[in-house]
């Protein structure tokens, strides 16, 4: 019974990570119409990133050297986004193939360079002492403690997307412009200039994933397509573009991973699948997608 | 600017050496032998891909590249650890790079895959890399491939015995879903249940990276020890939530775990690992003077270049293979002609010794018979090392078995584990 309630928190942990990456890919999609394939490189950078400026602040056992990779981490992703949509993307907005080939490219570069630089040694952030460890849990036992912030990031990013789309100015102008970019171009808004906002916010989140994810799994050459195709898979199932689908598609899959590893590890990648082919199949737009 | 002149320089440097063969066919003897090295720089073992080439780096400067009076081009190439990238980047450097001799691959199904494609070739061998699934050389084996280093079976030579003589009767054993780590389940079983001991087997596929399921059940089972054989991003995976669960079992180690691409990586694993039990080709301390001057050449060269603190299982197992290719050269006087027959029957008889100090021979299959060490991992000088306790001669491929009696237990897999009483 314990098992099955750790496997289940184990299920949502992931599910959390996979959330809070995804978010970033459907959000962009969810304005800009990019399917950006460099999604996951956004996610490797940031770990990279941040973990450069992580391990001297470490090394010297300052108690924010986590806290500032992060921030390098989520900040370095922003900026690259925002980068990417200015120079590549921003030209070329309505050719979706092109966009997406332009993305794909970028992601292989990018790739390629990381492993020049920082080479193949994975890398793994240490939380600091206060998200260590592992807590008592009443039904579980000892969990880790890490895992459960994990929960907490994505909830407070979910929360924070859902007011932001739906409480401010700007939330308006991203719902407006995924309605009709035109005509919300016509009532005198930067419609750019939103775009390279939401392409920032997105690579954010991405990089956000990034530095978390490095913090519970070890960071690597491969992560990049990894969570790629994760955050392919989680908005997929839940509906592009679509916050509460994203959420719906992370516990979806994250569960679905963690249940197949303990029943039957040999085919647990198969479940992913096969949950995306039933949606596909019987919900093409996703299980809260609009039509 | 730069790249533009060096891709000019090359283009001319390779026009005046097609020239030049072209006039002159009778230098054909002194052209360069050409070995193309591949291993994983990228995937899940891109580090220890990495220090495979470093230590065959350091073995060809020390030959001054040259062999028999001819030069050695050394060409690198690199898979992921998958066996359809290996075999189209070995297909590379055989029809694009014409290499006369292939040194790799790194991971297990890779060398199944390669095995099969060197069945194909004519006047060409492939020399193994470290990739250690025992089917490669011992069913269906091809005349073209060989095996200088022991397989994953041979390196748990041993330590099943061991665990057992512990008291230690139900072990869980957690393995990568792929052909190495079957090799390395079905040594270690073929001991542990033979004498009575109780096995309970996880599998995952490789590249996995959450393992908290597994190991919560492995945590509530009544295991005495766990063996853990994965290596890599995924053992790295698996022992730093182990050690985030606040795992407390004894640990056994499969040889690419207990090994530097391991330790050297900073985290909280280093404190779950430390008495860690193995078996395998190498250790960080063996007490041999062949190993304690490689050591010494490794580090004086890549000390200052990103360099391990000791060479790993996988630098060692190329360095050794490497030997096999320049003994067979030595031999025939870097004759490569008759489609390599004079070379490939040096290198059937050559015995050479590792740079562990092990003798190395090959058997009718071309597959080698070596020495096997136990290593426990125990902290010196503030660092944690492999430290080898014990070590077995000349294991040969089917641990002393007779061949027809091992042949007839089947093919290591998932549902053919070696669990046999």
């Amino acid at each position: 019974m314990d098992l099955a309630a750790t496997i289940v928190l184990n299920g949502l942990t992931l599910a959390a990570l996979y959330f809070v990456v995804a978010s970033g890919f459907s959000l962009i999609f969810g304005l800009m119409r990019v399917v950006n394939m460099a999604h996951g490189a956004m996610y490797l950078v940031a770990g990279y990133v941040g973990y450069a400026v992580f391990e001297p602040l470490y090394d010297r056992d300052v108690w924010y050297a986590w806290y500032a990779g992060l921030a390098a981490g989520v900040a370095f992703a922003a900026v690259f986004g925002a980068a990417v949509q200015v120079a590549l993307l921003g030209w070329m907005q309505g050719q979706e193939l092109r966009q997406a080939l332009v993305t794909i490219g970028l992601s292989i570069i990018v790739a390629d360079q990381l492993l020049a630089f920082y080479g193949g040694t994975p890398r793994q952030f240490f939380a600091p002492d206060a998200i260590f460890g592992a807590t008592q849990l009443p039904g579980i036992g000892g969990y880790p403690t890490f895992r459960l912030v994990q929960i907490g990031v994505a909830v407070a990013v979910g929360i924070g997307l859902w007011l932001l789309l739906n409480r401010t100015r700007l939330g308006i102008m991203i719902r407006a412009g995924v309605d009709d970019r035109q005509m919300l171009g016509a009532c005198g808004v930067n419609v750019p200039l939103i775009g390279i906002a939401v392409f920032a916010l997105g690579a954010a989140l991405a990089g956000l994933g990034g530095v978390i994810g490095a913090t519970a799994q070890p960071l690597a050459m491969g992560a990049d397509g990894r969570f790629l195709l994760i955050s392919l898979v989680v908005v997929i199932v839940g509906g592009m573009g679509s916050v509460t689908g994203t959420a719906v598609g992370a516990v979806l899959i994250g569960l679905a991973e963690q249940i197949g590893q303990a029943l039957f590890p040999t085919y647990s990648v198969i479940l992913t699948f096969v949950i995306m082919v039933a949606v596909l199949a019987l919900r093409p737009q996703g299980i809260l997608g609009r039509a | 600017m730069t790249i533009m002149i060096t891709r000019r320089a090359a283009l001319l440097g390779g026009a005046g050496l097609a020239a030049g063969s072209l006039a002159l066919p009778a230098i054909a003897q002194n052209a360069p032998i050409r070995i193309g090295g591949l291993t994983t720089l990228e995937g899940p073992f891109a580090t220890g891909g990495q220090d495979a080439f470093r230590c065959v780096q350091m073995e060809l400067e020390r030959i001054n590249h040259t062999i028999g009076g001819r030069r050695i081009e050394f060409i690198r190439e690199s898979s992921n650890a998958q066996a359809d990238v290996a075999l189209a980047r070995a297909r590379k450097l055989i029809e694009q790079d014409n290499v006369d001799i292939i040194l790799g691959p790194l991971s297990g199904a890779e060398g199944i895959a390669l095995r099969d494609y060197s069945r194909t070739l004519t006047g060409k061998t492939i020399v193994n890399g470290s990739s250690g699934a025992s089917d490669t050389t011992l069913r269906n084996p091809s005349p073209n491939f060989f095996r200088f280093s022991t397989d994953g079976t041979q390196w748990m030579a041993g330590l099943g015995r061991h665990i057992h003589g512990m008291g230690i009767r139900d072990v869980a054993i957690t393995a990568g879903d792929y052909a190495f780590p079957y090799a390395q389940v079905f040594g270690f079983n073929l001991e542990f249940c033979r004498l009575g001991g109780r096995v309970t087997q996880y599998w995952a596929p490789l590249g996995t990276t959450d393992f908290t399921s597994q190991i919560a059940q492995i945590n509530r089972s009544n295991a005495g020890a766990i063996v853990i054989v994965h290596g890599g991003t995924d053992g790295l995976a698996f022992m730093t939530q182990y050690a985030q669960a606040g795992g407390s079992k004894p640990l056994v180690g499969g040889s690419i775990m207990a090994d530097q691409t391991m330790l050297s990586a900073r985290g909280p694993h280093r404190r779950v690992m430390m008495g860690m039990l193995s078996g395998g080709p190498i250790a960080d301390i063996i007490d041999d003077p062949t190993w304690n001057d490689f050591v010494a050449r490794y580090r004086r060269r890549w000390a200052n270049e990103g360099g391990f603190a000791s060479p790993s299982i996988h630098g060692v197992n190329y360095v050794t293979n490497l030997y096999g290719i320049l003994a067979g050269l030595r031999a025939t006087n870097g004759d490569l002609s008759g489609n390599q027959a004079a070379f490939q029957r040096a290198m059937a008889a050559a015995e050479v010794t590792a740079p562990t100090g092990a003798a190395v021979k090959l058997d009718h299959n071309r597959q080698a018979i070596s020495d096997i060490f136990l290593n426990r991992i125990e902290e010196r000088g503030g660092s944690a090392v492999v430290v080898a306790f014990d070590r077995a001669r000349a294991v040969n491929q089917t641990l002393g078995m007779p061949e027809a009696q091992f042949l007839g237990l089947g093919s290591p897999s998932r549902d053919n584990a070696g669990c046999v009483a």
